[in-house]
């Protein structure tokens, strides 16, 4: 697993929240590597775990009710899981940073941008606070925010929702970070800005050598912007390959329903095709594979309703947890 | 799309100069100082059982000009022709009648269901409010219209909470179907909703208004939905349309730079990582300073000479009546 250009490697991580109603298993035994430089896409719908899987990687998973159970976070070389609490804040914020979907609840509206861009450098780098104020600055002329000598002592209520994800991706990537996370960066803004917050991505991706973990539900964005994917349901990854495969030959049916499913600029169909049923509730997954309720090829099939089928590596890098996958029953390659 | 039904059925929905401005009070006395134009001169019809989409991005005066019509927010002028019937001059007891045959479909299927109330009590609500009648006739109304919407009858005693978001909607839009509304408008039905369960949702709305003729007025920012689901779309910018046209024309021939820039910046399956096209520089500006002349015109790539003077109307498309555009540029 730790061949060159492994940035993170994550293994068998589950993560469980003990609620008064059970245990909810919000992520189970997911594996996934990111190599540096490049971009990784966790995909799937509300509630399959996606968010958690980065909170478990930051850490930062609220303990009680949440709790990382197993599981491996290798990162540069160390052991997240291993490293005591000051010690990952060394790491949290500094070597990983995170942005998040809401850019208005994740700013402090009693602060100027100035001040919290300041306070991230300060915990992370030792400067001095005019020091850390001219950084601050030339971060929000990276981020491409006008005038911002002006903006810079500016109160998040000032600006747009554009500009305030700027903001958050000033300050996450002011420590030059080797990993960024991006949960949803762009589900709360419209169409024209999130093209240019994604381009703004894509360019402090390659001027800082930095890795992307990118979380997000839109194919769309995947199919533009990732270099690896992994689909997510139900906690757990039901397929995992690179971009241009995945769309070009998914393996796993939840993947192929997706895609179909998804209303495409210039079609002209009398109807779209669906996915039948819902997403099951993580207190109440089904037995066997959690998507064969669901599934056009499972659902009447015995294996499918008793036995989980685990993630397979099947050929070149791809992998999948589906009975009927070509090539999955002859794989005994577990490992991924 | 449409022109054949439309022909025979006429128009049910005309929207002429339909001006919604919001006053913006300062100081002590709060006096006004100025107005937000949110809507500023909107006119479309809509064909009896056809869909019409605006599409826009947030704040552009979609929902503004949607609570117009039902009259929810006052109109400051203009005028609504509901099946042949001035809706800005309606009575309050002709209001009543004319919001019992427009419904409305929301974008949040969390906020727009109260909590306290049963399934059944929020689908039959509006029939208690508009129709007399028993309350075993109303139990069997609301059973039928939840079974044509994809839900289980005994759902009418169980509360919005134990539903997921798909369902929720499917609640809302059984509520909206139960008077048998002529006119519904979706205000981004499926926005809040996941991938697989948009799709559910987009056929239930299509398969519902062939069977009960409905009308849509569908509210939306994502233009691959509004494809999908419009025969006539109009574009919104800053409280006005800039462009409307037949769906297939719209798409085909966009003409509009800020339509073109809309359909680039969605993010698409086939498109690999190299073919992608330039993106929009710049953001909506502040309603409360437009820009002089086309309110695009920060944006635009073309913009010159009069795109800095003067607003430009909305006027067919040479040779093509049906496709309207307000640009200087072309």
């Amino acid at each position: 697993m730790s061949d060159n250009g492994t940035l993170l490697s994550v293994e068998n991580l589950s993560t469980h929240f003990f609620t008064q109603q059970g245990v909810v298993r919000a992520v189970q035994d997911v594996s996934f590597s990111v190599k540096s430089g490049r971009t990784f896409a966790l995909v799937g719908e509300s509630g399959c775990g996606k968010s958690v899987t980065a909170l478990s990687l930051m850490r930062l998973v609220p303990y009680p009710p949440g709790k990382i159970v197993s599981g491996k976070i290798t990162f540069e070389g160390r052991n997240l899981l291993g490293l005591s609490e000051r010690r990952m804040r060394a790491i949290r914020g500094n070597r990983i940073a995170m942005i998040f979907q809401e850019p208005m609840t994740s700013l402090n509206p009693v602060f100027t941008v100035g001040n919290q861009i300041v306070e991230a450098i300060r915990l992370h780098q030792h400067k001095s606070r005019s020091r850390a104020w001219d950084l601050a600055e030339q971060m929000l002329h990276e981020v491409r925010i006008p005038d911002p000598a002006h903006r810079i002592s500016e109160y998040p209520h000032q600006m747009s929702g554009g500009m305030r994800q700027r903001v958050m991706i000033a300050m996450a990537v002011s420590c030059k970070p080797a990993l960024l996370i991006c949960d949803e960066p762009t589900t709360a803004l419209d169409v024209t800005i999130q093209a240019q917050i994604l381009d703004l991505l894509a360019e402090l991706q390659k001027q800082n050598q930095m890795s992307i973990l990118l979380i997000t539900h839109d194919l769309g964005i995947v199919a533009e912007r990732a270099d690896d994917v992994a689909v997510m349901y139900a906690s757990k990854i039901a397929e995992l390959a690179d971009c241009r495969s995945l769309f070009l030959q998914p393996l796993h049916p939840y993947t192929q329903g997706l895609l179909k499913s998804v209303p495409q600029l210039g079609f002209t169909g009398k109807r779209l095709n669906t996915i039948s049923g819902i997403v099951p509730e993580p207190l109440h997954f089904p037995s066997g594979c959690k998507f064969h309720p669901r599934c056009p090829i499972g659902c009447n099939d015995k294996r499918c309703q008793t036995i989980e089928p685990e993630l397979r590596r099947v050929k070149d890098g791809r992998a999948v947890a589906c009975w009927y996958a070509p090539g999955y029953e002859r794989s005994d390659d577990i490992k991924v | 799309m449409n022109t054949d039904t439309a022909d025979k059925n006429g128009c049910l929905l005309k929207v002429e100069d339909l001006k919604t401005y919001f006053p913006i009070r300062k100081g002590l006395l709060r006096r006004s100082v100025g107005y937000i134009k949110a809507v500023d001169g909107v006119s479309f019809k809509i064909e009896n059982a056809a869909t019409f989409g605006l599409v826009g991005e947030s704040g552009c005066g979609k929902t503004t000009l949607a609570r117009s019509i039902l009259r929810l927010i006052p109109a400051t002028s203009g005028r609504i022709t509901f099946d042949g019937a001035d809706l800005l001059a309606a009575d309050p007891s002709q209001l009543r009648r004319f919001r019992s045959e427009i419904s409305m479909i929301f974008q949040d299927p969390f906020g727009s269901l109260n909590p306290r109330m049963t399934i059944g009590d929020i689908v039959g609500e509006p029939l208690k409010v508009h129709r007399r009648i028993s309350t075993a006739e109303l139990t069997e109304r609301v059973c039928q219209i939840l079974s044509k919407v994809g839900l289980s009858p005994d759902s009418v005693n169980r509360y919005p909470h134990e539903f997921s978001g798909g369902q929720r909607q499917r609640i809302g839009i059984a509520r909206a179907l139960i008077l048998q509304p002529k006119l519904i408008i979706c205000d981004e039905p499926v926005s809040a909703l996941d991938v697989s369960i948009q799709s559910q949702i987009l056929n239930l709305l299509k398969d519902l208004q062939q069977e009960f003729s409905l009308t849509y007025l569908f509210i939306a920012h994502n233009l691959a939905v509004v494809q999908f689901s419009c025969d006539n779309v109009a574009v919104m910018y800053m409280g006005r349309i800039v462009e409307q046209a037949p769906v297939a024309e719209l798409y085909n021939n966009t003409l509009h730079p800020y339509t073109a820039a809309l359909m680039a910046a969605i993010p698409k399956i086939q498109t690999s990582k190299q073919t992608r096209k330039h993106t929009p520089t710049g953001e909506v500006p502040s309603l409360l300073n437009p820009p002089l002349g086309c309110p695009f015109n920060p944006r635009c790539t073309f913009a010159a000479g009069p795109c800095f003077t003067d607003i430009p109307p909305l006027k067919p498309v040479l040779g093509k009546p049906e496709h309207l555009l307000a640009c200087w540029h072309r």
